[in-house]
C-alpha cells in the first residue's frame, strides 16, 4: 500500500515536471537556433541536431534600424511600471487594509466589510468591462500612451490584492497585540510600525509577489493603452510574431520574461522553506 | 491618590457590556474581579486601561481625569489571558520593549529587566525566541514585561486560565510569592478571574461582576461567607452552590419532601418559602439520609462530583474520594444542617450560618 502510494507520488511528481519543464527546455533550444535549424527537420540538441547561433539573442538588442526587435527599453518600461505599481498598491493597500481590519466604519449602510469587497469587485469584474473606462479616463487627463498612466491603471488592478491578501492576515494577527503596544507607550502609529508591521512581513511579502506577477504578466491594459511611446514586455513580445514566426526570437524573449518571476519565486520559496512564513504568529 | 471609577457604563450594542460600576482602588493592594466568561472582567481592565472609553462615568486617578489621557501614556501594565508578546522580539527584547519606549537610560533598563527575569524565573532565557517557549513560560515573559515597567496599575486578564492544570497551581503559587514580594506599596493590582478558588487564595478585595454589574465588593473571606444575594453564592463557589426551593415551618426545614431540623441560625428567620443554599461540600453519603437518583458522577482529581437529582430539584455532592457509581442508581445523603443559607425569593440573602444578613 505505502509502497504503492509511493510509487504513484513519484510517478506523478515526474510527469509534472516534465510536463512544467520540457517547454522551458525546448524554448532554450529554440533561442539558439537560427531560420535553417528550426525549418529543416526536428531537431533538440545543440552541436549535435543543429549549430547553435546566438542571432535569436542578438536580435533583442539590437536597434530596429539595423533589423533588431530591440526590447530593452520595453523591458525596463515593465520593469518601472510593475515595480512603481506594486509598491504603491502595497504602501496604500496595507495601510487600507489595516485600517479595514482594526477600525470599525460606518456610512450610512456601508460597513467595514463591504468596503473590503468593494475593493475585490474591482478583480471581479472582467478586465474587458474596465477597458472603455480606463481609456476614456486616460485620454482626458492626457495619460493615454505614458508610463505613469499605466502606473494610474496597474494601481487600480494590483491595489485590490493588496488590500484582500493584507485584510486577511491583519485579522489573524490578534488585536491584543496591537493592544499591548499601546499599554507599552506606542501611539497608534507606533504601534503600526513598531509591533504590527514587522509581525507583518510574511502578509507583504505574499501581497507583493502576487501584485509583481499580476504586474508583470498584465498583457491587456499594456496593449489597448499603449500605441507608439511607451510599450509595455508582454506586447513588444507578442508583436514579434509577424509573417514569419521568429522563433528562436520568439523563446529568447521569452525566456527573459519569465526570468524575474522566477528570481521572484526561488526567493520567495527560500524565505518559505525558513517556515518564517506561517510560523511568526501562532 | 486613588484610582476611583464613577458610575461607569459601556453599552457598545444591545447588550450592557459594564453597567454602573463603581470603584475605589488604593495604592499596595491587590484587587481580584470575579465573574463568568462574558461578566465584563476584560471589559472593566480595559477601560482602566483606556483600550475602552466608556459610554457614562469617569474614571480618576491621582486627582486626574484618567479618561482623558491616552492609553500610551498612561503607566499601566496589562498582561491577557492568550499569551500576548512580541513575536519578531526575543525574550529579553520583549521584556525591555516598554523601557524603550519610555527612553530609560541603559543602565536602569538593565537592572529593570535582571530584576524581573529573576522575579520570574527566567534567567537564561534572554536569547530565545518566544516561539520556543511554553504556555507557561510565554505568560512569564508578558508577566515580567508587566512587572519591569514597575506601572502604577497592573491588570491581569485571567492570566492563567490558558494553562494546564498542574502549571496552573505552581504559577498560581507563583504569582501569591511575586504579589507579596515583588511589588511597591506604589502599585493597584488587579486581578480578574473565573476561579474562586483563585480569588479565595490570593485573598484580595474582591469586586464579583455579573452581565456588567457588581453584585457585591468586600473582603475574599466575606463574598465566601457572606453572599449578599443567590448568584454571588452561585458564581463564588465551584462547584457552584446548590439551591434548593424549600420553606421554613415551626418545626422543620421542607424542601422535596424532605424534613430537616432547624439549625440555629434560622431559629429567629420568618416561618415563609426561601431558596435554601448548601455548598456541595456540605452534602455529604450517609445511609441514614435521603434518596436521591445519581443523574451524572464526574471525577475531577482524587474529589468525585455528584450531580443528583430528587423531585425538580438538581444538586451537586463534593465527595472527597474517588468512587464509582451507576447513573440512575440510588443514593442517601446527608446535609449538614449548621451549614444552610437561606435566601429569599427575591434571591437576597436572609441569614447565612457566618451571620450575615441582607437586613
Amino acid at each position: 500500500m505505502t509502497k504503492l502510494y509511493t510509487f504513484l507520488k513519484y510517478f506523478f511528481i515526474t510527469f509534472w515536471t516534465v510536463f512544467v519543464v520540457a517547454p522551458f527546455l525546448w524554448a532554450v533550444s529554440t533561442s539558439f537556433k537560427d531560420f535553417q535549424s528550426v525549418n529543416s527537420k526536428v531537431t533538440y540538441i545543440p552541436w549535435l541536431d543543429f549549430e547553435p547561433t546566438l542571432e535569436g539573442w542578438r536580435v533583442l538588442i539590437k536597434s530596429p534600424a539595423k533589423g533588431g526587435v530591440d526590447i530593452v527599453e520595453p523591458y525596463f518600461n515593465s520593469i518601472f511600471v510593475t515595480c512603481t505599481a506594486s509598491l504603491i498598491s502595497i504602501v496604500l493597500g496595507t495601510l487600507a487594509a489595516y485600517a479595514l481590519s482594526r477600525f470599525t466604519f460606518k456610512a450610512g449602510f456601508v460597513r467595514n466589510n463591504d468596503i473590503t469587497f468593494f475593493f475585490i469587485s474591482q478583480r471581479i469584474m472582467p478586465p474587458i468591462v474596465l477597458s472603455i473606462p480606463f481609456f476614456i479616463f486616460l485620454s482626458t487627463i492626457g495619460l493615454l500612451d505614458s508610463l505613469l498612466g499605466l502606473v494610474v491603471v496597474y494601481i487600480v488592478l494590483l491595489m485590490p490584492i493588496a488590500v484582500w491578501i493584507m485584510v486577511d492576515f491583519f485579522n489573524r494577527v490578534p488585536k491584543e497585540l496591537d493592544e499591548t503596544a499601546l499599554i507599552d507607550g506606542c501611539n497608534p502609529y507606533q504601534a503600526f510600525y513598531k509591533v504590527v508591521l514587522p509581525n507583518s512581513i510574511p502578509g507583504l511579502i505574499v501581497a507583493g509577489m502576487f501584485c509583481i506577477i499580476f504586474g508583470w504578466i498584465d498583457f491587456f491594459f499594456a496593449f489597448i493603452l499603449t500605441f507608439t511611446e511607451v510599450q509595455l514586455l508582454p506586447v513588444k513580445v507578442v508583436a514579434l510574431n509577424s509573417s514569419i514566426t521568429p522563433w528562436w526570437s520568439l523563446s529568447a524573449s521569452a525566456l527573459v520574461s519569465v526570468a524575474p518571476l522566477i528570481i521572484v519565486a526561488f526567493v520567495v520559496e527560500r524565505y518559505l522553506s525558513k517556515g518564517n512564513l506561517s510560523g511568526a504568529l501562532k | 491618590m486613588n484610582l476611583i471609577g464613577e458610575k461607569i457604563s459601556y453599552k457598545p450594542d444591545e447588550q450592557f457590556h459594564l453597567n454602573d460600576v463603581s470603584f475605589n482602588f488604593k495604592k499596595g493592594n491587590l484587587y481580584t474581579i470575579l465573574g463568568r466568561t462574558l461578566s465584563g472582567k476584560t471589559t472593566l481592565l480595559k477601560t482602566i486601561a483606556g483600550l475602552l472609553n466608556p459610554d457614562q462615568g469617569s474614571i480618576s486617578f491621582e486627582e486626574k481625569d484618567f479618561i482623558k489621557i491616552p492609553v500610551w501614556e498612561r503607566n499601566v501594565a496589562m498582561v491577557y489571558q492568550q499569551f500576548i508578546n512580541y513575536p519578531h522580539l526575543n525574550v529579553y527584547e520583549n521584556i525591555t520593549f516598554p523601557l524603550v519606549q519610555r527612553k530609560l537610560s541603559a543602565e536602569q533598563i538593565k537592572s529593570d529587566v535582571d530584576e524581573a527575569l529573576k522575579t520570574v524565573g527566567l534567567v537564561g532565557f534572554e536569547n530565545r525566541k518566544i516561539q520556543e517557549l511554553s504556555g507557561g513560560q510565554q505568560q512569564r515573559v508578558a508577566l515580567a514585561r508587566s512587572l519591569a515597567k514597575k506601572a502604577k496599575i497592573l491588570l491581569l486578564d485571567e492570566p492563567l486560565v490558558n494553562l494546564d492544570y498542574k502549571l496552573r497551581e505552581q504559577l498560581r503559587e507563583e504569582f501569591k510569592r511575586i504579589f507579596s514580594e515583588g511589588l511597591s506599596q506604589d502599585t493597584i493590582l488587579i486581578y480578574s478571574t473565573t476561579d474562586p478558588q483563585e480569588v479565595m487564595e490570593l485573598n484580595g478585595e474582591v469586586i464579583v461582576l455579573d452581565e456588567g454589574k457588581v453584585l457585591q465588593k468586600g473582603p475574599a473571606k466575606e463574598i465566601f461567607e457572606n453572599p449578599t444575594n443567590l448568584k454571588v453564592a452561585e458564581i463564588s463557589n465551584d462547584p457552584p452552590m446548590n439551591v434548593l426551593k424549600g420553606s421554613k415551618n415551626l418545626k422543620n426545614l421542607n424542601f422535596e419532601n424532605i424534613f430537616l431540623e432547624i439549625p440555629n441560625h434560622f431559629k429567629n428567620l420568618e416561618d415563609k418559602d426561601y431558596n435554601f443554599g448548601i455548598r456541595a461540600s456540605e452534602v455529604k453519603l450517609d445511609d441514614s439520609g435521603e434518596e436521591f437518583e445519581i443523574e451524572l458522577a464526574e471525577i475531577s482529581g482524587s474529589e468525585t462530583l455528584l450531580h443528583l437529582k430528587r423531585g425538580n430539584s438538581k444538586i451537586i455532592a463534593l465527595i472527597e474520594e474517588v468512587m464509582n457509581f451507576k447513573i440512575h442508581e440510588k443514593v442517601k445523603i446527608k446535609f449538614n444542617e449548621n451549614k444552610f443559607y437561606a435566601f429569599g425569593e427575591d434571591e437576597k440573602l436572609v441569614s447565612s450560618p457566618y451571620g450575615g444578613s441582607n437586613g
